[in-house]
């Protein structure tokens, strides 16, 4: 992108003054070359976000930002409903509540090096990954209703895990104001073999170990050590989230105009938080937020389930659950005054600073754990919010690598085959039902998460804790 | 068989699926041609199993997008794939006869899943050649 198109603040801070039908300026965080290599779609939508009726201080993009549908993928933006303000369909996504979720595993990477490949197998075995995939679990009407409301929490009742896993969840594992009735019958139908089924594309479980530790104070509290094994999840709320993406999405286009919204761009399908669409589709994206975290729930007790077949008597406690693709209302202090906003986050990560209330006790200290997850092969990071990233950006941070290069040109450029074997030389075992899936999510095909941790760091988005080392991957 | 008239072309994250066709239900049989390969190659996906599909839209644009989120709606709830599509347009109603099997990990590799077709790149057109043209994002 043109540096030219930027006031640039300090090292990491670029911004856009408000001109045309910007009602606030944006600011992209990222260092130079991030910002250079992005594509100049991050601009133009980033700004687009900025005309939104009732935003508040900035559109923001994130340093792994790249080219989404309407906003930016790692676009947060806030609005204030008694100003106006707007939710919107393509500011959440279509794989509403997507997220990783990260367990302790009590074990040591020695441990589990000569058992990795009689792991990986079972963890195959025994989590649904892929296109087409279904899980064990079907629900009925009523226990589809149930799980919209109840979430992590419906789960658990169900025996997937245990009452101690709520506090390591956002929302304790439940989002409130979630309503069963404002989600379609075809979103709940395609739904209903796909409790916990880790999905396609990006989705991943891979078991890894902590190889690198930036801060030990913080990394004590999260009880993270070099050398211990833990597991990340990557996976959201599957065919329901995505059917509730869409009907929506079409929906605030066609009526946006009723409700006198001018769109640069239809993609920002958007309605008033204060109106019949605008609290409709909050109703639903929170059943839908229900709906992976209840999954997430499924799959981690899965995992437990295979990590007991290798490991007898293995215990594996949750670090902490983290959404990427959600609006929520929440309390941030504008220009000295505390005000309720429906903060959008599109790939982008909550990271409250350390003593806020919604951070479980055992960490509060820290701030919230911030699950970045990287490309298959490469790294992932935990970080954890800071108090400054309030200011910076309605405390939020990035989600991971973003690609570098179109699933076309990756498929184009390596195969497969080639791929698993090169990573098994690294000692990285891949499990995956499509060869031609793994080739489309080369390691190369992202951009270098370092390079995007670090921005988010140098910006005070959030504080790198730790860097992990993938093991094992399960590939969707 | 005549020749395939659709393509894919380039987004950062994602994949675009363009049409080409004599017709605007042509250029949108194409541009399933198109989607369903983002999946799979076609030549796999044997049309042994047919459905019947409707949908309704105030312009093509939105048409475009609609059929598509059918495929996806029906890939999903049928667990099957896609390769021979029947399209008559009036107006903007569309009708179509889909047909595919069902997908297979073993058979079929499928790469993806597409979670659904966007209003991003929406286009539906004609060209300077008189060819319509129908394309979009899916998100994948």
């Amino acid at each position: 992108m043109d540096l030219n198109l930027f006031t640039r603040r300090d090292e990491t801070t670029w911004e856009i003054p408000a001109v045309g039908n910007m009602r606030v300026p944006a600011i992209i965080y990222a260092d130079q070359a991030l910002i250079e290599a992005m594509d100049e779609k991050v601009y133009e939508q980033v700004t687009n976000v900025a005309t939104l009726p009732g935003i508040v201080n900035y559109s923001y993009a994130m340093p792994d930002a790249h080219w989404g549908y309407g906003f930016p993928i790692g676009g947060v933006a806030a609005f204030d409903p008694e100003d106006g303000g707007v939710v919107s369909a393509g500011g959440v996504g279509f794989d509403i509540s997507c997220g990783v979720r990260t367990l302790h595993t009590g074990l040591r990477a020695d441990q589990i090096a000569l058992e990795k490949d009689a792991l990986a197998d079972e963890l195959f075995r025994t989590v649904p990954a892929g296109v087409g995939s279904t899980g064990h679990i079907h629900l009925n009407h009523k226990q589809m209703n149930d799980m919209l409301k109840g979430g992590a929490q419906w789960a658990i009742k169900q025996g997937y895990g245990f009452d101690e896993d709520l506090e390591r969840i956002e929302e304790h594992g439940c989002m409130a104001g979630a309503d069963p009735s404002q989600v379609s019958e075809r979103a709940k139908h395609r739904q209903r073999n796909e409790m916990g089924t880790l999905g396609s594309g990006n989705h991943y479980l891979e078991v890894q170990h902590v190889d690198e530790v930036y801060d030990e104070h913080l990394a004590n509290i999260f009880n993270l050590h070099q050398g211990d094994v833990v597991v990340s999840i990557h996976c959201g709320s599957r065919g329901l989230g995505h059917q509730i993406g869409t009907e929506f999405l079409r929906l605030m286009a066609t009526s946006a105009s009723k409700h006198g919204i001018v769109l640069p761009d239809r993609e920002l399908a958007c309605a008033p938080i204060n109106s019949a669409v605008g609290e409709s589709y909050l109703g639903a994206m929170r059943a839908a937020i229900n709906c992976a975290l209840a999954n997430r729930q499924i799959i981690t007790h899965l995992t437990r389930e295979a990590f007991s077949m290798i490991f007898p008597g293995s215990h594996l406690p949750l670090l902490y659950d983290v959404s990427h693709n959600t609006c929520k209302l929440e309390s941030h202090v504008v220009d000295g005054e505390k005000r309720k906003l429906y903060v959008h986050r599109k790939g982008a990560t909550r990271a409250f600073g350390p003593g806020h209330p919604e951070i479980p006790q055992a960490l509060r200290d820290a701030g919230q754990p911030v699950l970045i997850g990287g490309s298959m092969g490469t790294c992932s990071y935990i970080l954890a919010g800071t108090t400054e990233s309030e200011q910076r950006a309605f405390s939020s941070a990035c989600h991971g690598a973003g690609r570098a290069m179109s699933r076309r040109k990756a498929t184009k450029q390596w195969r497969g085959s080639n791929i698993i074997d090169e990573l098994a030389h690294r000692g990285i075992i891949i499990r995956s039902p499509s060869l031609r899936g793994v080739a489309e999510e080369a390691p190369l095909a992202y951009k270098d998460v370092s390079a995007v941790v670090d921005a988010a760091d140098h910006a005070g988005l959030a504080r790198k804790v730790a860097r992990l080392i993938p093991m094992v991957c399960v590939k969707g | 068989m005549s020749a395939p008239r659709w393509e894919h072309f380039e987004h950062e994250a994602d994949i675009g699926v363009r049409g080409y066709g004599d017709s605007v239900a042509e250029a949108f049989k194409q541009a399933a041609l198109a989607f369903s390969s983002v999946i799979t190659e076609l030549d796999k996906i044997e049309p042994t199993t047919c459905l019947s599909v409707e949908c309704e839209a105030p312009d093509y644009d939105v048409l475009l997008v609609d059929w598509l989120n059918e495929l996806v709606y029906q890939m999903a709830i049928e667990r099957m794939l896609f390769s021979t599509f029947n399209v008559v347009i009036s107006g903007c109603y569309l009708e179509a006869e889909i047909c595919g099997e069902k997908a297979s990990q073993q058979k079929h590799q499928p790469a993806v899943e597409i979670k659904g077709a966007t209003f991003t790149e929406l286009k539906v057109f004609q060209n300077s050649n008189d060819e319509w043209v129908a394309q979009c994002i899916v998100d994948v």
